[in-house]
C-alpha cells in the first residue's frame, strides 16, 4: 500500500492564524480504497486540515498533492473540481432553496438551452436518498429540516460531485473520489450512523478515499483502517487502527495517561429542588414529568431530536411552553422568563457553546460576569474592577488556562471555553444546575475535570440535570436517567436498572441489534 | 503597540483634535467665538440623535427614521401652534409623539420580529409623508422669541451657547449608561450575540424596544430644537439628517454589525464631521459638494479599518512565510 | 422504505410563495375597480398608457434592485445613479443633436454600470456592508451631479426631437418604454429562475457562508448584481430624460425609496434568498397605480409618500406572516408528537 501513489497527500503543511500556529508541518497520505481517521483533541488542528483540503484556507507553507501532483486550491470550487467532497461539522445548506437544489448547487443538470433541468435534478436527489435509505422530499425547502435531516442532505450533497459535463449524458453525476467528513455523526441516531457507514464502506470499496474525523472511538475502530493522530497542531503518528487500543490513541492525543471517566460519588438526596409536571409544547414535547432532588444528578437521555434540550430550555425559560408547570422547591416558576429562573436559583449551561453559551467577541471577564452584572453594580454603576475580581475568582477555581481576562473568549480552546461557561453560571451560586452536553467537543483531559466538578457540586448539595448523548457519561454520572423518545418520557431508570441496552431500548422503542 | 494603534476610536479622537487645530490655523474665521457658537448649533441635532443611535447600532440594529420623526414633530409643532396650543404644552407633547413614533418602530422590530433596516426605511417614508400631510409645503414661523432666542443664545455674554449644556448633560448620561452600567453591558452582549444574551437572562426584545422609544423621543426633542433654532416649522426639516448621524456614529468606531464601539469615539466622530463641513463651508465649498464629503467619510469609516486589518494580516503572513523559508 | 414511497404531496410551499404575486394582482384589481367606479376616466386609453409609462422606469430600476436584494444586499444609490445618467444623457444629446437614441441608451447603461461597479467593489473587496456603501454613494453620486450641473437645467427645447419622441413612440401599439421594461423584467425573471447564475444569486442571499463553501463564484456574481443594478438605474436615467424632457441635478432624488418599496412590496424578502423579479415589477405597477389613483380620486397628494411607507411595512409584515406559517406547517409535518 505504501508503494502506491496516494490519491491525496498532505505534505509538510503549516498554517497560522495571526500569532496562533494551527497546523505545523503535518504530513500524511490518503490512499484509494481506505477509510482514514483523523483524531486529536479540540484545537489540535483537525478542522484546519479539513479546510485546507476543502480549498477554504491556503497552506502557509508545504503542499497538497492529488495523485502525486502538487495542487494549489484558490477556493472551494478548485477542491470540488479535484474530486474532494467535504461534509462540515456545521450544516452549510441554503434554507430558502429546495433540498434538490441544495444537493445540485454548482452542477445542476441542464437542458439543451442550458436551463436547469428540474426533473432530472429531483430524480437525482431521489436516487441519492434511496442510496442512503432515507425519505426526504427533494422539493421542500431546506429551512425547517431537523439537524439529522440536514446532515443527511449534506451527505447526499457530498456524494454528488460533478464529473460529466455533457448535459445529455445519462451519467450526469459521479461520486466523490475523496470524501472528508468532519464529525458527521454528531447529530445522527444509531440507525442513521449505521446507514451512513454502509454507504461510506461501499464508496471505499469502489476506490474512494475517506478521511473521517470523530470523537467517538468506537466509530473509528468500526469504520477505519488507519488513523492519524494530531496534537497541538503537530503530527503525532499515522498507524493501523488494529495496532492500537483506544487507550493508546487517547494517550497519544493527550500526551499523558488518564482515567477515562470519573464516576459520581454516592450522595443521600435531599429535598425536591425541581419538579416538572406535564410540560408540553406543541410539536416538540408532550407530558414531560420528572423530579430532581438536591445532591442528585438526573440525566436526560435519548436520541438527538427526542426533545431533551428543548425541554430543559423551556424549564429555564429561554423557550416557551404551552401547558404544564415548572416548580422550584414547590413554588411555580413564571414561564418563558430566564430571569425568574435565575432568581429562583437555576442555571443553564447550554448545548451550543458558540451560539448560546458564550459571546465570542467579548472578553472572558465580561462573559463570566454577564448574568451577574446587576448584582455586581453599586448604585447601578459598575466601577472599580468588581467584574475583574469576580471573574478572576471563578476562572481560577475552575483552573481555566487563559492569557488575560480581557482577551476575547473566542481565543480559548474548546475545553477552556466550556470552563468559562461553567464559571459564568457557577458564579451565580445556583441551587439547580442544568448542563446540556457538558463535554461535547472538549478534550479528554478537560472532560474528566468537568465530570469531577459535577460530582463534587452534587456532593455539596447542588441538584444537577444533565442532558447527554454519550452513554458512558450518562451511565457513569447519573443517579437517575429519564429517557425521552419523540418528545415523550419513554422510561425513568434508576442507576441500578440502567445499562447501555436498557437505555437504548427505551430511547429507540425497539430491541437494539446486538 | 499594534493593539493600541488598532483602536479606531482613539485614532478618530486624535484626528478630530488635529482637524480642529489645523482648521483654526488655516481657515479664516474658523477659530472665532462666533463660529464656535454656530458650530455647536450645527452639531446639536447630529450629536443628540447620535446618542441613542449609538446604542441601537451597538445592539446590531439601525434606525433610519430619525430624521423623519424630527420632521413629523416639527410639522406637528407648527400645526399645534397654529391651532393656538400653548408652547409649554406643545414641547412635551412633541417629545411624547416622537416616543410613540419610536415605539411603533420598536414594536414592529421586537414584537413582530421584522428587520430594523426595512422597518425604518418604511417609517422613514411614512413619518416624512405624515409630516407633509400635517403641514403640506407651508411653514410656520411665529414662535415666541423667548424660546427661539434661548436656543440660539449664549450663556451670559460669552460665546458658550445655551444648548451646549443639555448636549453635555445628555452625552454624559448616555456615556455612563453605556460604559458603566449593567444596561451598557447588556447592549454590547445583545449586539455581539443576541441568542447568548437571551440565554444569560438579558431581556433582548424589551431592551431594544426601549432603545427605539428613546431614539424617537430624542428625535422629537431635536425636532423641537430644530424648529426653534430656525424659527420655522416645516415638513422637510432635517431631511437627510439620518445619513449624517449614521456617518458620525460609524466614523466614531461603532461597528455596523453591532457589539463594538464607544461613546467618546462617537462624540469625536460628530465633532470631526461637523468641523470638516464647517471649515469647508467657510472656504466657500457648496452645500451639495459637502454631501460628497459626508458620503465619502461614511464609506471610509468602515473601509479604512478593514483595509488596515487586511494589510496587517498579509504582512504577518509574509513574515511567517519568510521565517519558515529560512 | 422503498423509494417509490417518496412521492408525497409536493406543492404547499410553492403555493404559499405564489400568493404574494396573486395578492398584488388582486389588490391592483380592487384599486382599479374602486377608482374607475368613482371616475371612469381612470380606465381610458390615455390613463392606462400614462400608468404603464410611469411604471416602466420604476420597474426597470426595481429589477436591478430585486436582484441585489435577493443576494442579501441593498442598493440605495439608484436614485442618484438615475440622476447622474439622466444629466449625462441630456447634456450629451443637447450638445450633439445628431446622435441616435441607441448611443444615449448605451452611455446611460455604461455610466450606471461604472457607478454600480464601484458599489460592488466596495462591498465585496472593501468588506463594507451594502447599506453603508450605497448610503454613502447616494450622496456622493448626487453631489457629483450637482457639482457638474450647478444650478442649470436642460430643457426639452434643447433636446433633439427623436430623443423626446422615443418616450411616446410605439412598436405594434406598445410604447418603447413599456417594451423595454417588459424585456428587462421578463429576461431577469427567466435568468433568476432557470439558469445556474440565477440560482447561485438566490443561494448567496440564502446563506452567504454556505455559498462560499459551495464554491460559488461569489465575487463575480455579486459584482454582476451591483453592476446590473447600476446599469439599469442608468438606463432608467436615459428613459427619464426622454420622457420628461427637463433634466436638472435633482432628477430622481428620493427614487430609491420607491424602488425599495416596489421590491419589498413585490415580495422580495430583505433577508435575501427569496422573491421574484416579476413580483418586484408588479410592486412597481401597484405603487404607480396608487399614486395616479390618488390624483384621480382627488386625495391630497401629500399622502403618497406616507402610503409608500405604510406599504413597505405592510409588505414585510406579510412576509413575516408567511414565513411563520411555513415554519409552522413544516414543523407540524415533521412533528412526531
Amino acid at each position: 500500500m505504501a508503494e502506491a501513489i496516494a490519491l491525496l497527500e498532505v505534505h509538510d503543511v503549516t498554517k497560522s492564524f495571526g500569532a496562533v500556529a494551527a497546523v505545523q508541518g503535518v504530513s500524511f497520505p490518503l490512499y484509494s480504497g481506505e477509510a482514514h481517521a483523523l483524531v486529536g483533541e479540540n484545537g489540535a488542528g483537525k478542522s484546519t486540515i479539513v479546510k485546507m483540503l476543502a480549498g477554504v484556507h491556503r497552506p502557509d507553507t508545504g503542499t497538497l498533492r492529488v495523485n502525486g501532483a502538487d495542487v494549489d486550491f484558490a477556493g472551494p470550487a478548485d477542491a470540488k473540481a479535484a474530486g474532494i467532497a467535504v461534509i462540515y461539522q456545521e450544516p452549510t445548506l441554503f434554507p430558502d432553496l429546495s433540498v434538490a437544489e441544495n444537493i445540485a448547487m454548482g452542477n445542476q443538470p441542464l437542458t439543451r438551452l442550458r436551463q436547469i433541468d428540474r426533473k432530472a435534478m429531483h430524480a437525482n436527489a431521489d436516487r441519492l436518498f434511496a442510496r442512503l435509505g432515507v425519505h426526504i422530499d427533494p422539493t421542500r425547502p431546506a429551512r425547517g429540516l431537523s439537524i439529522a435531516d440536514q446532515q443527511l442532505v449534506e451527505i447526499a450533497k457530498a456524494l454528488n460531485l460533478p464529473a460529466a459535463e455533457n448535459p445529455r449524458n445519462n451519467q450526469m453525476t459521479s461520486e466523490a473520489r475523496v470524501l472528508i467528513m468532519d464529525e458527521p455523526t454528531a447529530a445522527l441516531s444509531g440507525v442513521e450512523v449505521e446507514r451512513l457507514f454502509a454507504v461510506v464502506r461501499s464508496l471505499r470499496d469502489e476506490g474512494a478515499a475517506i478521511l473521517f474525523i470523530s470523537h467517538r472511538f468506537e466509530e473509528i475502530t468500526e469504520l477505519c483502517e488507519r488513523v492519524t493522530i494530531m496534537r497541538d497542531g503537530k503530527h503525532v503518528a499515522t498507524e493501523l487502527v488494529a495496532d492500537l487500543t483506544v487507550d493508546d490513541m487517547i494517550r497519544r492525543m493527550v500526551g499523558r495517561d488518564l482515567s477515562a471517566l470519573f464516576p459520581k460519588q454516592d450522595v443521600t438526596p435531599g429535598e425536591v429542588m425541581l419538579s416538572v409536571e406535564n410540560l408540553s409544547r406543541e410539536g416538540i414535547f408532550r407530558d414531560i414529568s420528572f423530579e430532581v432532588r438536591a445532591g442528585e444528578i438526573v440525566a436526560l437521555a435519548g436520541l438527538v431530536g427526542a426533545g431533551r434540550s428543548e425541554v430543559m430550555q423551556a424549564v429555564f425559560g429561554v423557550d416557551p411552553y404551552d401547558s404544564g408547570a415548572v416548580k422550584i422547591r414547590g413554588k411555580r416558576l413564571k414561564p418563558g422568563n430566564p430571569r425568574a429562573a435565575m432568581a429562583a436559583g437555576m442555571a443553564l449551561v447550554p448545548e451550543d457553546r458558540r451560539q448560546q453559551g458564550l459571546i465570542m467577541d467579548l472578553s472572558i471577564e465580561r462573559n463570566i460576569t454577564l448574568p451577574r452584572a446587576r448584582k455586581l453594580a453599586r448604585l447601578g454603576l459598575l466601577f472599580g474592577g468588581a467584574e475583574k475580581r469576580a471573574a478572576a475568582t471563578w476562572a481560577e477555581k475552575l483552573q481555566t488556562k487563559l492569557g488575560k481576562l480581557s482577551d476575547a473568549v473566542g481565543t480559548l480552546s474548546g475545553g477552556n471555553q466550556q470552563k468559562v461557561v461553567l464559571a459564568k453560571w457557577l458564579a451565580t451560586a445556583p441551587q439547580l444546575l442544568i448542563v446540556d452536553e457538558p463535554t461535547r467537543g472538549i478534550d479528554v483531559g478537560t472532560k474528566a475535570e468537568v465530570h469531577r466538578l459535577m460530582s463534587s457540586l452534587a456532593a455539596d448539595g447542588l441538584a444537577v440535570v444533565m442532558v447527554s448523548s454519550e452513554l458512558p457519561e450518562v451511565l457513569g454520572m447519573a443517579d437517575r436517567i429519564v429517557v425521552l423518545r419523540e418528545g415523550r418520557v419513554a422510561a425513568t431508570l434508576t442507576r441500578a436498572e440502567a445499562t447501555e441496552e436498557s437505555v437504548m431500548y427505551a430511547a429507540m422503542g425497539q430491541e437494539v441489534a446486538a | 503597540m499594534f493593539k493600541k494603534l488598532a483602536s479606531w476610536d482613539s485614532i478618530i479622537i486624535l484626528l478630530t483634535v488635529l482637524v480642529l487645530i489645523v482648521a483654526s490655523v488655516v481657515v479664516d474665521n474658523f477659530g472665532t467665538s462666533r463660529n464656535f457658537t454656530f458650530m455647536v448649533l450645527d452639531l446639536m441635532p447630529i450629536i443628540l440623535v447620535a446618542l441613542p443611535m449609538t446604542f441601537i447600532i451597538i445592539t446590531g440594529e439601525i434606525d433610519l427614521s430619525v430624521a423623519s420623526v424630527l420632521g413629523l414633530t416639527s410639522s406637528l409643532m407648527g400645526w399645534l401652534w397654529n391651532h393656538d396650543m400653548a408652547i409649554q404644552t406643545i414641547i412635551p407633547l412633541c417629545i411624547v409623539i416622537g416616543a410613540v413614533a419610536g415605539a411603533l418602530n420598536g414594536f414592529l422590530i421586537t414584537g413582530l420580529g421584522l428587520p430594523s433596516l426595512a422597518v425604518t426605511i418604511g417609517t422613514l417614508a411614512l413619518y416624512r409623508g405624515l409630516a407633509f400631510v400635517v403641514l403640506g409645503d407651508s411653514a410656520v414661523a411665529d414662535f415666541p422669541f423667548n424660546f427661539t432666542g434661548w436656543v440660539t443664545g449664549t450663556l451670559g455674554d460669552g460665546s458658550i451657547p445655551n444648548v451646549l449644556i443639555p448636549i453635555i448633560a445628555m452625552a454624559v448620561v448616555f456615556g455612563v449608561i453605556l460604559h458603566a452600567t449593567p444596561v451598557g453591558r447588556a447592549l454590547y452582549a445583545i449586539g455581539a450575540n443576541a441568542q447568548a444574551a437571551h440565554f444569560s437572562g438579558i431581556r433582548v426584545a424589551r431592551t431594544k424596544l426601549w432603545l427605539y422609544v428613546v431614539s424617537g423621543a430624542v428625535s422629537g426633542l431635536v425636532g423641537v430644537l430644530w424648529t426653534l433654532r430656525y424659527s420655522s416649522a416645516r415638513a422637510d426639516n432635517g431631511a437627510g439628517l439620518e445619513l449624517a448621524v449614521v456617518a458620525a456614529v460609524l466614523l466614531g468606531g461603532v461597528s455596523i454589525f453591532g457589539g463594538k464601539g464607544s461613546l467618546p469615539g462617537v462624540l469625536a466622530g460628530v465633532v470631526l464631521l461637523t468641523a470638516l463641513q464647517n471649515a469647508l463651508r467657510l472656504e466657500d465649498v457648496s452645500g451639495q459638494a459637502l454631501n460628497i464629503v459626508t458620503g465619502a467619510l461614511l464609506v471610509l469609516s468602515v473601509l479604512l479599518p478593514n483595509i488596515v486589518t487586511t494589510v496587517r494580516g498579509n504582512w504577518q503572513r509574509r513574515r511567517l512565510r519568510q521565517s519558515a523559508a529560512q | 422504505m422503498t423509494p417509490l414511497a417518496l412521492q408525497k404531496p409536493r406543492k404547499p410551499t410553492m403555493n404559499l410563495l405564489k400568493t404574494r404575486e396573486l395578492g398584488i394582482l388582486l389588490a391592483l384589481a380592487l384599486l382599479v375597480l374602486y377608482t374607475t367606479i368613482n371616475n371612469p376616466r381612470f380606465l381610458s386609453g390615455q390613463s392606462i398608457r400614462d400608468n404603464l409609462l410611469n411604471t416602466a422606469i420604476l420597474a426597470v430600476m426595481a429589477t436591478g434592485q430585486a436582484i441585489v436584494v435577493i443576494t442579501r444586499n441593498i442598493d440605495l444609490s439608484v436614485g442618484s445613479v438615475l440622476g447622474i445618467s439622466a444629466w449625462t444623457a441630456a447634456t450629451m444629446m443637447s450638445d450633439h443633436q445628431g446622435l441616435p437614441m441607441i448611443v444615449a441608451i448605451l452611455v446611460g447603461l455604461a455610466v450606471g454600470a461604472v457607478a454600480g461597479l464601484l458599489n460592488g467593489v466596495l462591498v465585496r473587496y472593501g468588506k463594507v456592508p451594502a447599506l453603508v456603501v450605497t448610503l454613502g454613494t447616494l450622496y456622493i453620486y448626487r453631489g457629483i451631479t450637482y457639482q457638474w450641473a450647478g444650478g442649470s437645467q436642460v430643457n426639452a427645447d434643447k433636446l433633439p426631437a427623436h430623443f423626446l419622441n422615443f418616450a411616446n413612440d410605439s412598436l405594434l401599439g406598445i410604447p418603447w418604454l413599456v417594451l423595454i421594461a417588459l424585456l428587462v423584467v421578463g429576461g431577469a425573471t427567466l435568468v433568476m429562475r432557470n439558469y445556474r447564475v440565477g440560482r447561485e444569486l438566490y443561494a448567496m442571499g440564502s446563506s452567504p457562508q454556505a455559498a462560499e463553501l459551495a464554491g460559488i463564484k461569489v465575487a463575480r456574481n455579486l459584482l454582476g448584481a451591483f453592476v446590473l443594478s447600476g446599469a439599469l438605474a442608468g438606463l432608467a436615467g436615459v428613459l427619464f430624460a426622454a420622457r420628461f424632457g427637463t433634466v436638472d441635478a435633482s432628477a430622481g432624488t428620493g427614487y430609491e425609496l420607491n424602488v425599495v418599496a416596489a421590491v419589498v412590496v413585490g415580495g422580495v424578502a430583505v433577508f435575501g434568498g427569496s422573491g421574484t423579479v416579476w413580483g418586484a415589477g408588479l410592486g412597481a405597477l401597484l405603487l404607480t397605480v396608487i399614486s395616479s389613483a390618488l390624483a384621480v380620486l382627488d386625495i391630497n397628494q401629500f399622502w403618497q409618500q406616507a402610503i409608500v411607507g405604510a406599504l413597505i411595512i405592510l409588505a414585510i409584515c406579510a412576509d413575516r406572516l408567511v414565513a411563520v406559517r411555513i415554519a409552522r406547517s413544516l414543523r407540524k409535518r415533521d412533528a412526531h408528537v
